[in-house]
């Protein structure tokens, strides 16, 4: 596969390393009464849809950047690719609004 | 016209036997020129086997090259360029090819049909494993492995291209024209030696002339345009996703030569062009294996391409293509004639008709249709589809992939012409002008579905794995009718040539059977690679030391020459103890380190353990995210040990981290975790915290560090310290840390950090000094005895002190089974802090790390035992928990352990039974503190 990272251009795959569902970014707050609940759905449950799927991977052996990659897991067909750093950061002002 | 240089005769063997061929020749053409018929055997049956196609298909003509450790097995002589001083050699026979003991199985065939090993060699089970299997594991397979390292070089590369086109026959030669002249890039591959396809092996005119004189002109130009690569013998094995194609190219057979013998290619382009030609497929009649059966079109290619006259033929077809062979006699079926059965056990001598004539012939042409080579286009999960006037299967371009394209005979375009013209139309599709067609034959093929002779004889369907069509039939009546479980139930398609002349007659014979069409029945899935691509080709220049990068310590020279034993930790050769004369075995070695260090002063390279530098103004705060306990409030100067967890609340990995200044902190991480944890943080910085100030950089190799442990250790550092420096214990305490210099101006961090129990610092330089300190430090200790310890030392210590290393930190363990359930922040939240408090992790019965002595002094514990409470019987109901780490220790003078206890904080002094199963050793131990040596830590402050 190519992967199309945002700085670099399309780099081979075997330049990163997969980590999965980026519902990884989505870290459940501690102080919640549902703490406990919420951590074990974060830690433990995972959708696995046949099709549009974003996930979560790491340019290991190039800048070490955490990528988040829109990707068909039926056609492998990459539609889309940001930094997860990115990401986060609107999710944060998204939550603020 | 043919292409073999009779000017240039080469000299081979064959089974031992001297033979000349020409330049141009395969192994194959070669040998039927100096008349072998027969080059193996068969698989199951042993039959004599003789050569049946030209090229990738060729099912029956696999032969070993070389010998001894170059020896190669599995290789079709059809696909061999024939070259000075080949050796070859048939396979699958015990005595010679032409007597073959194991030919006994032919005439037991009716023991042998499909599914027989499933049968016949299931009872009684015992005799499976001591019986049955030896004896088949014997029988089986073809070629021999030469089970030594293989001397060849390998290599691998990358390309890139706008447009890969597979194939170099007429379709694919001149798409290549008119993409090269409109100045795109364009790589054309061939498979074969010399490029042309079908026009090489038929003797049509195009513009009037020989089909070679256009070929000669096509590759002229093509290598004279500047954007074209052109790559001959190279196989796409595989099609793989976002443009990625997978390339063996062959350089050479011979042993020795300049460079690479192949090299694997990793292609990317943007749009391929399909232009890989069709495979002409044999009809199943009984005994239709016999050597001198043969596809029509290898016939063809034989007389056309390589000046071989197969005199005495006798052809049998179906369709118009296959009339262009020569032969004494043709037998037509579209008129109602076909062959019952063939005679001549070691060679064809004369074919029966189903008119009841016999005929005489030397050489049987067939030609049963051509199958389009659709193989590379269902790598991505395109199917293709069933076309009843060309009765074959032709790509569907509904499901094919966008950026594929498919043209010629790979198309079911079976005319020269034809092919030309899809090239045109490819080339319009892809924005290129086009060069008018060629004139040349466009002759419908006019098929006629014929695929099976009905007879009591066995009729081969596909002769590598020596199936019959009887065999289909059985499987279809045994309730395997799925062609997924035929082709399972049978081998039907398997091995080395993957069904390219079997799968269509194999699933119209299956077909016939249940009364429904062939895209009723459906067809197997082609799945890459291709054709047979060696491990080698694979592994490339990655091999030996290549493979795995080796990683040497600042102090590897110096530890070579004082007699280290070195052991691997993951890249890392580290100094695993130093032996000195006199010494019996490993142990007196580490024994002698671990009292030395305790008595005076030792010295270990710690440059393995991971260093990570971490800087920013929010540096503290991240830490106190990643670590379980506190580091913001950490001061300039000191160090602090921490704990991290994964967020499943299981502790990942364990090391000190120091202040430098308030931006700056310098982490260490165990030698295995370095990686690991750096993309930890990583994760934690930019997925999970990304608006904290903070960045990280690994200076794991920028660093050379010591650990200096010992009562003198101090002494020996006053030495090496330069004097503007104070490292009295009142003004650099246990757990400081600063920047200071050594050896008169050499920039060094100290820090006075102990995992022995000893009063102990670690000192990193600039990895290039390492070298230089360590020789300086060792002649500046000559006056305290100071020695260098080893891996093992290093262990022994740090179990006798009770700390937890890789053993503990395994992956099951939590911050309160380590004993540091303690360290855990109260006032905030971290990685993995609220899964660590389930109730399955924290209740008393969890287990925690205590120390074991053996009740009956000198008893040898070993690690990986398990605890039973006295009296229970040693089973896994009664398990209570098991020894993680063991030593002797040379300080107590007795064997010392670590391990896992149910509820053990609360169960000291208890004595339990560690049960060893695996090296047969019980014993008694007594539960004790893990703390073995100086419990209080009073050494370390001093």
């Amino acid at each position: 596969m190519i992967i199309n990272h945002p700085l670099l251009g399309p780099r081979d795959s075997s330049e990163f390393s997969y980590l999965g569902d980026a519902a990884l970014l989505n870290r459940p707050s501690a102080k919640s009464e549902t703490a406990t609940d919420d951590f074990y759905r974060y830690q433990y449950l995972r959708d696995n849809p046949p099709g549009e799927h974003r996930e979560l991977w790491y340019h290991e052996h190039g800048d070490r950047s955490w990528l988040v990659i829109t990707r068909n897991m039926t056609t492998h067909a990459i539609t889309k690719v940001e930094l997860a750093r990115d990401v986060k950061r609107a999710m944060i002002e998204a939550s603020k609004s | 016209m043919s292409l073999i240089d009779i000017n240039n005769p080469l000299n081979f063997t064959f089974d031992g036997k001297a033979h000349s061929g020409f330049e141009g020749d395969t192994l194959a053409s070669a040998l039927l020129r100096s008349g072998v018929r027969i080059v193996g055997r068969s698989f199951k049956y042993h039959r004599p086997r003789g050569i049946m196609g030209a090229g990738a298909e060729e099912p029956n003509a696999l032969v070993e090259i070389h010998e001894g450790n170059v020896c190669e097995p599995n290789r079709r002589a059809t696909t061999i360029k024939l070259f000075e001083g080949l050796t070859a050699k048939s396979q699958n026979h015990m005595g010679s090819v032409n007597f073959d003991f194991l030919a006994i199985n032919d005439i037991l065939h009716p023991f042998l049909a499909a599914g027989f090993y499933y049968k016949t060699f299931m009872w009684p089970k015992a005799f499976w494993e001591k019986l049955y299997e030896p004896i088949i594991r014997c029988a089986a397979g073809l070629g021999k492995l030469a089970l030594t390292p293989d001397p060849d070089s390998y290599d691998k590369g990358f390309l890139h291209c706008e447009f890969l086109i597979i194939g170099a026959g007429p379709s694919g030669l001149l798409t290549a024209l008119n993409l090269g002249r409109a100045g795109k890039q364009v790589i054309l591959v061939d498979e074969d030696f010399h490029m042309g396809g079908r026009i090489l092996s038929e003797n049509y005119e195009i513009n009037s002339d020989g089909g070679i004189k256009w070929v000669t002109e096509a590759l002229n130009e093509l290598e004279n345009l500047p954007t074209v690569r052109l790559l001959l013998r190279t196989t796409i094995y595989g099609v793989f996703d976002h443009g990625i194609y997978g390339g063996l190219e062959t350089r050479t057979d011979k042993i020795g030569a300049p460079g690479p013998r192949q090299i694997l290619w990793k292609i990317n382009a943007k749009h391929a062009v399909l232009a890989a030609g069709a495979t002409e497929r044999p009809i199943a009649f009984a005994n239709n294996d016999r050597p001198g059966v043969m596809l029509a079109s290898a016939v063809r290619s034989y007389k056309n391409r390589f000046g071989i006259d197969l005199k005495n033929t006798a052809l049998l077809t179906n369709n118009d293509n296959g009339m262009l062979t020569e032969a004494n006699h043709i037998i037509d079926i579209r008129n109602g004639h076909h062959i019952t059965d063939v005679n001549g056990r070691k060679g064809v001598t004369s074919v029966t008709l189903n008119t009841g004539e016999k005929l005489k012939a030397d050489y049987v042409a067939i030609s049963g249709g051509w199958n389009p080579n659709v193989h590379l286009t269902c790598h991505k999960r395109a199917r293709p589809i069933w076309n009843d006037t060309l009765s074959c299967f032709v790509p569907d371009g509904n499901t094919l992939s966008s950026d594929m394209s498919v043209i010629g005979a790979a198309k079911g375009t079976f005319s020269t012409h034809g092919a030309f013209r899809d090239a045109n139309k490819v080339s319009e599709k892809l924005g290129c002008k086009t060069i008018p067609l060629p004139k040349t034959e466009d002759r419908p093929i006019d098929v006629k579905a014929f695929w099976h002779v009905k007879g009591t004889k066995r009729a081969w369907v596909d002769f590598q794995n020596d199936v019959t069509a009887k065999d289909i039939i059985l499987a279809h009546q045994e309730g395997f009718s799925s062609v997924e479980h035929v082709k399972r139930y049978t081998t039907l398609g398997m091995a080395t040539d993957q069904g390219k002349t079997s799968n269509v007659v194999g699933l119209a014979v299956l077909a016939e059977a249940t009364n429904q069409t062939i895209p009723q029945t459906g067809t197997t899935i082609f799945r890459p690679p291709y054709t047979p691509v060696p491990i080698g080709a694979f592994a490339g220049s990655h091999r030996g030391q290549h493979f795995k990068q080796i990683r040497l310590t600042p102090s590897h020279k110096y530890a070579s020459e004082n007699n280290a034993t070195f052991v691997e930790t993951g890249y890392w050769k580290r100094a695993q103890w130093f032996s000195r004369a006199g010494e019996q075995g490993w142990r007196d070695s580490v024994d002698r380190e671990v009292i030395m260090t305790r008595k005076s002063v030792g010295i270990c390279d710690v440059t393995t353990l991971g260093k990570i530098d971490v800087q920013g103004r929010d540096a503290g705060k991240f830490l106190n995210k990643v670590y379980v306990n506190t580091f913001s409030t950490l001061k300039v100067g000191k160090c602090r040990y921490g704990l991290m967890l994964r967020e499943d609340g299981i502790a990942m990995d364990d090391g000190t981290t120091a202040r430098l200044s308030d931006t700056h902190f310098v982490m260490t991480t165990t030698t295995a975790k370095a990686g690991p944890v750096f993309k930890h943080l990583e994760f934690a910085r930019q997925c999970l915290y990304p608006n904290m100030d903070v960045h990280l950089i690994s200076t794991t190799d920028q660093w050379a560090q010591f650990s200096i442990a010992g009562p003198n250790a101090r002494k020996l550092l006053q030495k090496i310290v330069d004097p503007d420096f104070d490292i009295s214990n009142e003004a650099f305490p246990y757990m400081a840390c600063g920047e200071l210099t050594v050896c008169g101006g050499t920039r060094a961090r100290l820090f006075r950090l102990s995992f022995s129990g000893e009063l102990a610092y670690e000192i990193s330089v600039p990895a290039r000094y390492g070298d230089a300190l360590i020789r300086e430090m060792m002649s500046q200790g000559e006056e305290f005895d100071a020695i260098m310890y080893g891996t093992e030392a290093l262990g022994v210590m740090r179990i006798e002190k009770g700390h937890a290393a890789g053993n503990e930190l395994n992956g099951t363990t939590t911050a309160t089974a380590l004993g540091l359930g303690g360290f855990v922040s109260k006032k905030k939240d971290c990685i993995g802090k609220v899964l660590s408090r389930r109730e399955g992790l924290i209740s008393d019965d969890s287990m925690t790390m205590v120390g074991f002595l053996p009740v009956k002094q000198g008893d040898k514990l070993t690690n990986g035992a398990h605890f039973i409470s006295k009296g229970e019987t040693a089973k896994a109901l009664n398990d209570q928990g098991y020894m993680s780490s063991v030593a002797w220790s040379p300080t107590l003078e007795t064997y010392i352990g670590l391990g896992f206890l149910k509820n053990g904080k609360n169960r000291k002094d208890e004595v339990l039974s560690a049960v060893d199963f695996v090296r047969h050793n019980h014993v008694d131990v007594k539960v004790v503190s893990p703390h073995f040596v100086d419990p209080k830590g009073e050494r370390l402050r001093v």
